[in-house]
């Protein structure tokens, strides 16, 4: 295979990583926000656990995103 | 379309000289910092000089932005957390004005260069060890043995908090960095399809209203993501800083 054409397919390819960071942080808002509806008093006191959970799932899909322009620019 | 890539060329502007074999050069990314410091000096000291009892605009806001940081401290690194407050609060500030100098069009965002980024996640987990071992001596090491493990699993579990610690500076860096190039490349892709759309004639100037309706939602998007950025920042220091004050789990 051409290697400029490798280089793109493994770049998309590691672009699916961030589908399963967006599932993760969907859940989190998600899970939340059900939360909050049960409880509105107690919702304020977790929002810094919300924004905590969500940076890290988040930084999961932030490394897929980084091997991928990795491979587009550095490699 | 102009190269989405583009905008976050260094350009220098004012050449020092040399050390060694490096270039001392004043880049236009060294010109925002001071500019942020200059934002940042001129919002904390000359708006909080009237310390009017009634704060007016300015003064609410300085206000407004320390009593914020000092409860995100206070919440996830405890009282004795505060002797960090200037820290903390140099690095929100510095980080929040970046990020939203970057929003300003034309403008270069600092941030989105992952050697400032790492930079400042060096300095924060340096703090983390240097104060952790300096306070606690060898009883640091203990954050990598949590209590009330079984002994059977302890070895792996150890493992894997070492290694957590140890990709912790490369989360933190790359987390903002990332957002930061991410956000900016889209808006811009999306910018430059407003421009191909432009030129194509009359068909294509109302083609380009789709575009340009999306790049205004991106910037509002953006302006969150600048200060979420900013945020998630803050309280993942103070988190780590919280492992330097209480080691044991």
């Amino acid at each position: 295979m051409d290697p400029t054409a490798a280089k793109f397919i493994g770049a998309g390819l590691a672009c699916l990583g961030m589908g399963g960071a967006g599932i993760g942080v969907g859940l989190i808002f998600a899970n939340y926000l059900s939360g909050a509806l049960r409880n509105p008093s107690a919702a304020d006191g977790q929002f810094a656990r919300l924004i905590f959970g969500f940076a890290v799932t988040e930084a999961l899909g932030i490394f897929s995103l980084l091997v991928a322009l990795l491979l587009l620019f550095v490699v | 379309m102009a190269d989405p890539i583009h905008q976050f060329e260094l350009k220098p502007i004012l050449r020092l000289g040399h050390i060694g074999n490096t270039e001392i050069v004043f880049t236009n990314a060294s010109l925002f910092m001071f500019g942020a410091l200059g934002v940042i000096a001129l919002l904390t000291l000359a708006a909080t000089r009237g310390r009017a009892l009634v704060p007016g605009r300015m003064q609410s806001l300085a206000e407004m932005s320390y009593e914020f940081v000092a409860a995100t401290v206070r919440s996830s690194a405890g009282q004795e957390g505060m002797r960090f407050f200037p820290f903390v609060f140099s690095l929100f500030m510095f980080i929040l004005v970046l990020n939203l100098f970057g929003i300003i069009p034309g403008g270069f965002t600092v941030t989105s260069h992952i050697i400032i980024t790492f930079a400042l996640a060096a300095l924060v987990i340096g703090t983390v060890l240097v104060y952790g071992f300096a306070k606690h001596g060898l009883r640091f090491l203990r954050l990598f043995v949590p209590s009330g493990v079984p002994v059977y699993i302890l070895p792996l579990v150890t493992m894997i908090e070492v290694i957590s610690f140890l990709s912790r500076p490369i989360s933190l860096s790359v987390r903002l960095f990332a957002n930061m190039l991410a956000g900016h490349i889209t808006l811009k892709v999306f910018a430059g399809f407003v421009a191909s759309l432009g030129a194509l004639g009359a068909a294509g100037w109302l083609g380009a209203v789709l575009p340009l309706g999306m790049t205004v939602a991106l910037t509002a998007l953006e302006l969150l993501v600048a200060v979420l950025q900013a945020y998630v920042f803050t309280i993942l220091t103070c988190i780590y800083l919280n492992d330097a004050l209480h080691p044991g789990h």
